[in-house]
């Protein structure tokens, strides 16, 4: 087990640096100048020479390649100021120190993703688990259509529509907003409660589509028939034995969805105004701020094979056929 | 995920020694014919699609004979349309004989024309998209499934690292450079440049998870007895792909792209809600549903039409799919 994950953290890191060097020679390879972007309005050669040279831009694209990675690991010095390691480098548009940004606009990612994957797993294995046993009953195909059109609706159309009945016609919900969790557990709570539904609303319906499936297929496996034949109740069958089989597709596609919604729910935090790394993408993408998308892509790839290594160890823990 | 049923029926072989003697079956394509046609909800389904294509490639013919078109702001022209706000004057959005979906608020556009229109732009890119996807992705997965060894090692890990991009991230983050290298600075980018921009985008990473599907069916496949068999009478390469295996790989790659298309026909709306897509003043779902998003207090009609729209399109395309896989592939049980 620990060689095993050992092996898979090697790979993850080979994978992360391969993302990141993609990344930054695509951005790099960008015909606007980032130093013109940072100077302003006003700008004079003289403060364009200056800025270049303090954002390390005056050197060839391989060097600033390499002294990107030694700011990773070492930190570096942008003009007067020290950036300790790991140095994410300056955002163009504010100034701030990239690696902080993305710590502060973090939290409310990992709220929306926590929050949502509570009820949209709970929720869609539990519909997915239902459906699998009653199948072919009333009870199975409609909630399979409501699936349907759980997983074809849009984030942007439902989240709009649901807070315009929700919040502003009925006024059951509070206004979508983030409030750290350390001010205000109730105002986090109520804020996320819309954007959390909406995500869960959308992904539930793609989880009790595959519970559903993998558990029906789980039923017909030999080594559960055995069980059965054994005269064990209904119950002992389906959550001693069967769930095992079937819980192994919801943790892989968990794992991979897990990485995506902490590299920034796009969407949802677009719609709902949440100030997490996906706002900061669309933000930083929209300011051409080179340094932040960098960041950010760096940060979401390096969530997302986490995730997958995540989802490795879990599932030999799971599954004993996977421990090898 | 759908499992490739084993071949029961001969891939279409070249020429059966006893042709004449043994009993007239049907093709396989004229079994899976009759299966879909007995699929009532596959068949509702693929009419809903039909007319979703015709309305979108016959948009421009539609707004002649309606008299409007999706660029004229009728609204800012004629005065009584739109109120002091810029919001339509009659009820649900403007909806009127002349207008039958509304007004934009604001510009006071015609909302049905944008709206067919926009069918057309979502469905070509994401048609587009799909067609280069699956033709790249079997190429390699083909490929790299049938070589083995080192070429299969080498690929698999070039399929591992684009599977481990931040996907939407990197949409949003590489269209702008790519719109950058592709135009001077402050220049105007026509919208047929820019659709093919995020053809170009959504195809360059999407073709690794059609490659990764087709690999695995190639190498399962591979060790079958008729492969064998052909190879040790001598068949070339060239040969045992295209008449072995190849037929025995339709169905994965029909459902795969039949299911492809409803996906990206939500990213290029995603896309464009998020303001890297298409822009103004191209017809476009996304960019409807980005200033529905802004004006829905007031008009949620606007809202609605582009987000009704595209719902039920999306099911009813997802459910074509599942109809699709059902008749090509009836032993796949979902």
């Amino acid at each position: 087990m620990f060689r095993f994950l050992v092996q898979r953290l090697l790979g993850a890191a080979l994978i992360l640096f391969v993302v990141f060097t993609v990344t930054f020679f695509l951005f790099f390879a960008m015909p606007d100048d980032p130093a013109r972007l940072s100077c302003g309005k006003t700008c004079t050669p003289e403060t364009l020479a200056l800025i270049r040279r303090d954002l390390g831009l005056d050197a060839s694209v391989p060097m600033q390649y390499w002294h990107y990675i030694v700011g990773v690991f070492a930190g570096r010095d942008f003009g007067s100021s020290h950036c300790s390691a790991p140095c994410l480098g300056y955002s163009f548009v504010n100034h701030e120190p990239v690696l902080d940004t993305l710590l502060d606009r973090f939290p409310a990612t990992l709220s929306l993703a926590l929050g949502a994957s509570v009820i949209f797993l709970g929720g869609g294995i539990m519909i997915g688990m239902l459906a699998a046993l009653r199948r072919g009953t009333w009870l199975d195909k409609s909630t399979m259509a409501f699936s349907l059109i759980g997983a074809s609706v849009t984030i942007q159309f439902l989240g709009v529509i649901a807070r315009y009945v929700l919040v502003d016609e009925l006024r059951w919900l509070p206004k979508p907003e983030y409030l750290p969790f350390t001010d205000d557990p109730g105002g986090w709570t109520g804020g996320l409660l819309l954007p959390w539904l909406t995500l869960a609303c959308v992904q539930a319906a793609v989880y009790a589509r595959l519970t559903r499936a993998s558990m029906i297929d789980a039923l017909g496996e030999d080594h559960v028939r055995t069980v059965r034949a054994k005269g064990l109740t209904s119950r002992q069958v389906y959550f001693k034995h069967a769930w095992r089989g079937a819980i192994t597709p919801v943790v892989t596609v968990y794992g991979i969805e897990l990485g995506v919604l902490l590299g920034g729910a796009v969407v949802t935090e677009t719609t709902f105004n949440i100030p997490g790394i996906g706002k900061l993408a669309v933000n930083a993408v929209a300011n051409s701020d080179l340094p932040m998308i960098t960041g950010v892509v760096l940060i979401a790839a390096t969530a997302m094979v986490l995730a997958n290594v995540a989802v490795d160890a879990v599932y030999a823990v799971i599954d004993p056929r996977v421990r090898v | 995920m759908t499992t490739l049923a084993p071949p029961t029926d001969p891939p279409v072989a070249p020429d059966p020694p006893a042709a004449d003697t043994a009993p007239t079956g049907l093709r396989p394509s004229q079994l899976a014919w009759r299966r879909f046609r007995r699929d009532r909800t596959g068949i509702v389904a693929a009419c809903v699609v039909a007319v979703f294509v015709v309305a979108g490639l016959g948009a421009p013919l539609f707004a002649k004979w309606y008299g409007h078109d999706p660029y004229t702001t009728y609204g800012q022209n004629r005065p009584g349309l739109l109120n002091e706000f810029g919001f339509p004057v009659a009820p649900n959005g403007g909806m009127s004989g002349e207008f039958w979906l509304g007004l934009e608020p604001g510009l006071g556009r015609d909302v049905l024309t944008q709206l067919l229109y926009g069918i057309r732009t979502s469905l070509l890119i994401s048609l587009a998209v799909v067609a280069i996807v699956t033709v790249l992705g079997v190429l390699v997965g083909v490929t790299a499934g049938y070589l083995g060894g080192g070429a299969d090692y080498l690929v698999g890990r070039v399929i591992d690292v684009m599977l481990s991009f931040p996907s939407t991230l990197f949409f949003i983050a590489f269209t702008p450079v790519v719109t950058s290298l592709l135009t001077h600075p402050g220049e105007q980018m026509s919208p047929l440049l820019r659709g093919a921009v995020i053809v170009a985008v959504l195809s360059a990473f999407g073709w690794a998870s059609v490659a990764r599907l087709l690999r695995g069916q190639v190498l399962s496949l591979r060790s079958r007895e008729y492969v064998e068999a052909a190879r040790v009478i001598g068949a070339s390469p060239g040969r045992v792909v295209l008449r072995e295996l190849l037929p025995n790989l339709v169905t994965p790659i029909l459902v795969s792209a039949s299911m492809a298309v409803p996906t990206y026909v939500t990213t290029e709306a995603a896309l464009s809600y998020l303001g890297v897509g298409m822009v103004e003043p191209t017809p476009d779902w996304g960019r409807m549903l980005l200033k529905g998003a802004e004006v829905y207090r007031t008009d949620i009609t606007y809202m609605c039409v582009p987000g009704i729209s595209m719902l039920v399109f999306v099911v009813a395309f997802n459910l074509f799919g599942d109809s699709v896989r059902d008749a090509l592939d009836p032993k796949s049980d979902r």
